[in-house]
């Protein structure tokens, strides 16, 4: 039932192209928007925040920040905006009437949207390092990778969810307002969760999304607010759950096959 | 011979609508197959449940001997579906939409038999022209094409001719022609009763959920043999009345088995003092076959209504 042939490739291709073909918008805009969010809060706050007992400048620790937050929206809006465009303009049925698993169908959502997240992820690198060349000089560049590659594809099956169950852009739209814009921006992305009063902090640890940031940061200064063994076990499990979730979302048919 | 479409017993509810009542249904391979029906009739669902798209209650539908359910792989490779809906894809050229089509079926390289297509149904000098930019009857050919590009084995047709003009129609369904003369099984849904004469070799009608006859085409106008008058008259005689197939306005159309029938229609019409202001006889067609199958009494209004109140299911 669930066994990976040829099709999926293909899908993974019209997947890339359909970003691609619109990339002013889904890669240029993203990376405008978090170089203007490094402009402001470096520029407002360099001088005033000391993150790692002072051992990093704000700048270099926004950097990594705004490039996860990049690849976790980037990643999000793929295969959500995907889907439910497909859904709305009727040609969601191309995908179903083809002999598609379930799997087939997961693997190139996903792995279009991770794509998509790290593009963009890279362009915001790309552009930011530039006011923080030392960034470029990563402590630890595995897992920089594994949290990029993890944290991509945890929103891109959030959002692959998220767009198999909206029936409507609005719906869709509130899930990224009220869910995934305030866990990204609350996971520590502007600041460290150590300059939060201790209930807040608390808060933080239950945010995955805090994880994925941390461990990503890790990587570029081998500092972090909690161990990054730690966060790795916590996003690897988080991601292996969404992803039976959203396996036996797509077999049980729901919402796209009724 | 493994049938090209076998179905048995396939059920389907949404909500208070029994879309599905139990269907059972063969369909050999080579067929021109007609599926006829009011709206809300089922004839969409059960293509549904023939894709892969609607899972039955109960029951088993098998393409080319595959199961739509356990053999959904197999099944969906022998299937074309040209669906009703005029949907596209509008990121995409002609030539990309029917790439990427192939490509779901694990076709990497198609581009001769897509070409063929291509020129089969006049789209060659749009292949390169975005989806947005078609007009409607070119969408409508595209979607063809769509359904084509993996040589299915058996191909349906959803009502592939609503909207479309009397010359692209005509070459539409030349062209399905050849693909029948080819070996294709061909099954249709049409709103056009003169286009199921013509083309179709065997016909079901389904009404409400069932199929209420199924049968050659050539049987079904002989069974259904007769005449229908046509009486402009203020009313029809009460005993007459269960006979009326369909009014429009002040006309009635009214079903006789034999010629002889006449003379007693035209003796209650003068016992109860009828005018006549108009009388004509007509030839059986398959559309009185149809309004006698699924429509006897019910006029257009009623129909419609039934259609709207079942649509969700179609």
């Amino acid at each position: 039932m669930t066994t990976l042939r040829g099709g999926w490739r293909t899908l993974l291709y019209k997947e890339l192209l359909r970003f691609w073909k619109v990339s002013f918008q889904t890669i240029a805009a993203p990376v405008l928007t978090a170089l203007l969010y490094l402009l402001i809060f470096s520029h407002v706050l360099e001088a005033h925040v000391a993150v790692f007992d002072g051992r990093v400048r704000y700048t270099a620790f926004l950097i990594p920040g705004l490039v996860m937050m990049s690849v976790l929206q980037n990643s999000f809006a793929n295969s959500s905006s995907s889907l439910i465009q497909s859904k709305i303009n009727g040609n969601i049925i191309f995908v179903l009437l083809p002999p598609l698993s379930p799997l087939d169908l997961y693997v190139a959502y996903v792995a279009g949207a991770m794509v998509r997240g790290l593009v963009v992820g890279l362009g915001v690198f790309a552009i930011t390092v530039w006011f923080e060349p030392s960034t470029l000089f990563l402590a630890n560049p595995g897992w920089v990778l594994a949290f990029a590659l993890l944290g991509s594809c945890i929103l891109a099956t959030m959002g692959l969810i998220a767009g198999i169950w909206a029936d409507k852009f609005d719906q869709l739209a509130a899930f990224q307002n009220f869910i995934i814009v305030p866990a990204t921006f609350l996971s520590g992305v502007f600041y460290s969760i150590k300059s939060l009063p201790p209930f807040w902090q608390a808060l933080s640890h239950a945010n995955p999304f805090f994880y994925m940031i941390d461990g990503f940061r890790y990587g570029f200064f081998g500092l972090s607010d909690v161990p990054p063994l730690g966060s790795l076990l916590v996003v690897g499990a988080f991601c292996l759950a969404l992803m039976l979730a959203a396996l036996a979302l797509l077999k049980s048919g729901w919402k796209l096959r009724s | 011979m493994t049938p090209a479409v076998e179905v048995v017993r396939v059920a389907r509810r949404f909500g208070r609508v029994q879309a599905l009542a139990g269907i059972d249904l063969t369909v050999a391979p080579g067929e021109f197959f007609g599926l006829l029906g009011p709206n809300g009739a089922g004839k969409t669902t059960l293509i549904s449940v023939l894709a892969g798209l609607v899972r039955p209650d109960g029951g088993t539908a098998r393409i080319m001997g595959h199961d739509v359910t356990t053999g959904y792989r197999e099944a969906r490779r022998a299937l074309g579906v040209v669906p009703q809906e005029l949907v596209l894809d509008p990121f995409f050229t002609v030539r990309e939409t029917l790439a990427i089509q192939s490509g779901y079926f694990g076709l990497a390289r198609n581009d001769d038999w897509i070409d063929e297509i291509l020129h089969h149904l006049d789209l060659t000098a749009k292949a390169n022209a975005n989806m947005r930019s078609l007009s409607g009857g070119m969408k409508r050919r595209v979607l063809v094409a769509q359904a084509l590009v993996h040589r299915p084995p058996v191909i349906v047709l959803d009502e592939p001719t609503a909207g479309v003009d009397v010359e692209l129609r005509q070459h539409l369904w030349s062209f399905i022609r050849k693909l029948n003369a080819d070996g294709h099984t061909i099954i249709l849904t049409t709103h056009y009763l003169e286009e199921a004469e013509a083309l179709c070799a065997r016909i079901a009608m389904m009404k409400a959920g069932r199929i209420v006859a199924l049968d050659t085409t050539q049987n079904l106008l002989s069974r259904f043999a007769g005449l229908t008058v046509r009486l402009g008259a203020a009313r029809v005689p009460l005993a007459w009345q269960p006979r009326v197939l369909r009014h429009e306005g002040s006309v009635h159309f009214i079903g006789l088995d034999r010629y002889d029938e006449l003379e007693d229609l035209l003796r209650a019409l003068r016992v109860e003092g009828v005018a006549i202001d108009e009388l004509a006889l007509e030839e059986t067609d398959l559309e009185q076959v149809f309004l006698r199958l699924v429509g006897r009494g019910v006029d257009a209004g009623a129909d419609a209504a039934a259609g709207r109140g079942a649509g969700g299911a179609s």
